[in-house]
C-alpha cells in the first residue's frame, strides 16, 4: 500500500490527539499534586479517616425511636417549606418570563434595555441566596418573608436568564411569521412565543422548584423558619438522630418531586 | 399604477455588508414574478424590505399607493395585512394545531385582546377549514404542526397566507427544503392562487428551471444588484450565467441542457 502525503497528514491527526490527551492527563495530575501540597491535603489520610467517619455516622445518625416520634412535626414543617418553594418559583417564573421578553434578541425593545435586563438578571442570580437572606434579615427580621424574598431574587435572576435563552432558541421563526401577518407585540407573545417556549419554561420551573426546596433548608437555618429551623434546633441540641431524619425527609421529598415533575413533563410535552 | 415599486433601494447591514444596491423595479397587480440569483445575493433581503421585516437603508418602496419606507406603526400594520409571506422553513408555531396556525393569518386584523386569547369568529373558523380543505389538509386540521411532513407544513403556510386576504404573497424559497413531488404541489398551489384569485406572487427561487416554468417574468439578482429583469422567454443561457457569475458547464441546469 502506498502512503501518500494526505494519509500521512491524517495519521498525524491521530498522533496529535494522543499527545493532547496525554498532556491534559499529566497536567491534571500536576495540578492535583500542587494543590495538595499547598493546602496540606493528604489523600491517604483522607481515605484512612473514612471508616471512622462511617462508624460515627452509623452510631449517631440513624434515626432512633425518639426521632420517629417527631415525624408529624417534621412533615408539617417540610410541607410548609415545600409550599413556600413552589409559591416562590411560580411567582418568580411569571415575572421572569415578562422580564426576559425585554432581554431576548427577538422581542427586545432596544439594545440598551436588553443590556440592562441582562445585567439586572446577572446581579440577582450571582448573589447567593444565603447572602440575600442575611441582607434581608435586616429589613424583615427572622421571618418567613426573608426566606421568600431571598429565594425569589435568585430564582428570578436565574429564570430570566434561562427564559431569554429559551425564547431566543425556539421562537425566531414563528415571530418573523407573525410579524409578517401584522400581529402586534402581545399577540406575538401569546400566540407565538409562549406556546413555542412552553417545554423549556416548564422544565426550568420544575427544576427550580427542586433547587429551591434544597436551598430553603439552608435559608431556614438562618431565618429560623421551616424545615431548616427544625434541623438547626435538633442539631444544636445534639439530637443527631432527629437531625438526620430531617435530612432524610428532605431527600425523600426532593426525590418525590423529581418523579412527579418527570411525569408532568412527559404528559405536557 | 403598479402594485409594488422599488425606487433606488439600497440596504447595508452594519454599515459594511451591501445586501442591496440601487434596486429599482415595479410589479403590476396579478403578476407572477420569480427572483433568482446565487445564495447571499440579497434575494431574501429584497423580499423582506417589502413588509419591513428588514428596513431599507436608502430609496423608497411603494406598495398599493402607500409609502412603505416612511409608514408609521399603524400604516405598517395595514401594509403587512395586505402582504402575506411564506418561508423556506415554514415558520409555523409547531406546538399549536394546524387550524390555529391558519387562523394566525387573521391576527393583524384583530384587537389585541382577542388575538392574545385566540378568540376567532365563527366565520373566520369556517373560512380556515374551507382553505385547509382546498389545500388538501382537511384531515389534519386538529393535528399539531410538528406531526406534519414538510410539504404539508408549507401548505399550512400557504393557508395562513390566504387567511390574510392579501394582495401580494411574498415567498422566500418556498420549496428549498422540499422533495420534487411536494415542490410541484406547492408551486401548483401558488400558480392556482395567482390565476384564480388574482393574488400577485413574488417568489425567491433557487431552481432556475422551476422559475422558468411557473413565472412570466424573472428578476435576476447578483451581489445586491438587478442584472436581469424581463420576460422568461428572453432568459438565455448567457443571461443565466451572468446572474450566477458562472461559466459554461458550471451549473446543474447545464447538465440537462448539454
Amino acid at each position: 500500500m502506498q502512503i501518500t502525503k494526505q494519509t500521512k497528514a491524517n495519521l498525524d491527526i491521530f498522533q496529535r490527539r494522543k499527545i493532547t490527551y496525554t498532556l491534559v492527563f499529566l497536567v491534571l495530575i500536576a495540578v492535583f499534586a500542587g494543590a495538595s501540597l499547598v493546602s496540606e491535603f493528604n489523600l491517604l489520610d483522607g481515605v484512612a479517616s473514612f471508616p471512622a467517619a462511617m462508624q460515627w455516622i452509623i452510631s449517631n445518625l440513624i434515626p432512633d425511636a425518639e426521632a420517629i416520634e417527631r415525624i408529624p412535626k417534621i412533615l408539617s414543617e417540610l410541607m410548609e417549606t415545600a409550599l413556600v418553594s413552589v409559591a416562590v418559583t411560580v411567582v418568580a417564573a411569571v415575572l421572569a418570563f415578562f422580564f426576559s421578553l425585554l432581554g431576548s434578541n427577538i422581542t427586545r425593545v432596544n439594545r440598551v434595555v436588553k443590556r440592562v435586563v441582562r445585567i439586572v438578571a446577572a446581579f440577582f442570580r450571582n448573589v447567593p441566596d444565603v447572602v440575600w437572606a442575611m441582607l434581608l434579615m435586616f429589613s424583615f427580621g427572622q421571618n418567613i418573608l426573608t426566606g421568600f424574598f431571598a429565594l425569589f431574587f435568585t430564582t428570578f435572576g436565574l429564570l430570566t436568564r434561562a427564559f431569554i435563552e429559551t425564547i431566543d432558541e425556539v421562537s425566531s421563526g414563528c415571530v418573523e411569521a407573525l410579524d409578517a401577518t401584522g400581529a402586534n407585540f402581545l399577540q406575538k407573545v401569546f400566540q407565538g412565543i409562549l406556546p413555542s417556549s412552553m417545554p423549556g419554561v416548564i422544565t426550568w420551573v420544575l427544576y427550580m422548584i427542586e433547587t429551591n426546596i434544597r436551598s430553603s433548608t439552608l435559608i431556614g437555618i438562618l431565618t429560623a423558619t421551616g424545615i431548616g429551623y427544625l434541623f438547626d434546633l435538633y442539631y444544636k441540641r445534639l439530637d443527631f438522630a432527629s437531625a438526620s431524619l430531617v435530612v432524610l425527609s428532605i431527600v425523600v421529598l426532593v426525590l418525590v418531586i423529581e418523579t412527579v415533575s418527570n411525569k408532568v413533563r412527559k404528559v405536557i410535552l | 399604477m403598479a402594485l409594488l415599486t422599488f425606487q433606488h433601494v439600497s440596504k447595508t447591514y452594519d454599515n459594511v455588508t451591501k445586501a442591496l444596491q440601487d434596486v429599482s423595479f415595479s410589479i403590476e397587480e396579478g403578476e407572477f414574478v420569480s427572483i433568482i440569483g446565487p445564495s447571499g445575493a440579497g434575494k431574501s433581503t429584497l423580499l423582506r424590505c417589502v413588509n419591513r421585516l428588514v428596513d431599507a437603508s436608502q430609496g423608497a418602496i411603494f406598495f398599493d399607493g402607500q409609502n412603505v419606507t416612511t409608514a408609521d406603526k399603524k400604516q405598517l400594520r395595514e401594509i403587512r395585512i395586505k402582504t402575506a409571506m411564506i418561508f423556506q422553513h415554514y415558520n409555523l408555531v409547531d406546538r399549536l394545531s394546524v387550524v390555529e396556525n391558519v387562523l394566525h393569518g387573521r391576527l393583524g386584523q384583530k384587537s389585541t385582546l382577542s388575538g392574545v386569547v385566540g378568540q376567532y369568529t365563527e366565520e373566520e373558523k369556517a373560512e380556515a377549514f374551507r382553505i385547509l380543505a382546498e389545500m388538501g389538509l382537511a384531515e389534519t386540521a386538529y393535528k399539531r404542526c410538528d406531526e406534519l411532513s414538510g410539504g404539508q407544513k408549507q401548505r399550512v403556510g400557504i393557508a395562513r397566507a390566504l387567511m390574510q386576504h392579501p394582495k401580494l404573497i411574498l415567498c422566500d424559497e418556498p420549496i428549498a427544503s422540499l422533495d420534487p413531488k411536494s415542490s410541484k404541489v406547492i408551486m401548483d398551489h401558488l400558480k392556482a392562487i395567482n390565476q384564480n384569485q388574482k393574488i400577485t406572487c413574488l417568489v425567491n427561487l433557487h431552481q432556475v428551471d422551476v422559475a422558468m416554468k411557473y413565472s412570466e417574468r424573472i428578476i435576476g439578482v447578483t451581489a445586491g444588484r438587478i442584472v436581469y429583469d424581463g420576460p422568461t422567454a428572453n432568459l438565455t443561457q448567457d443571461v443565466i450565467h451572468e446572474i450566477y457569475q458562472s461559466s459554461e458547464h458550471d451549473l446543474i441546469t447545464d447538465v440537462q441542457g448539454a
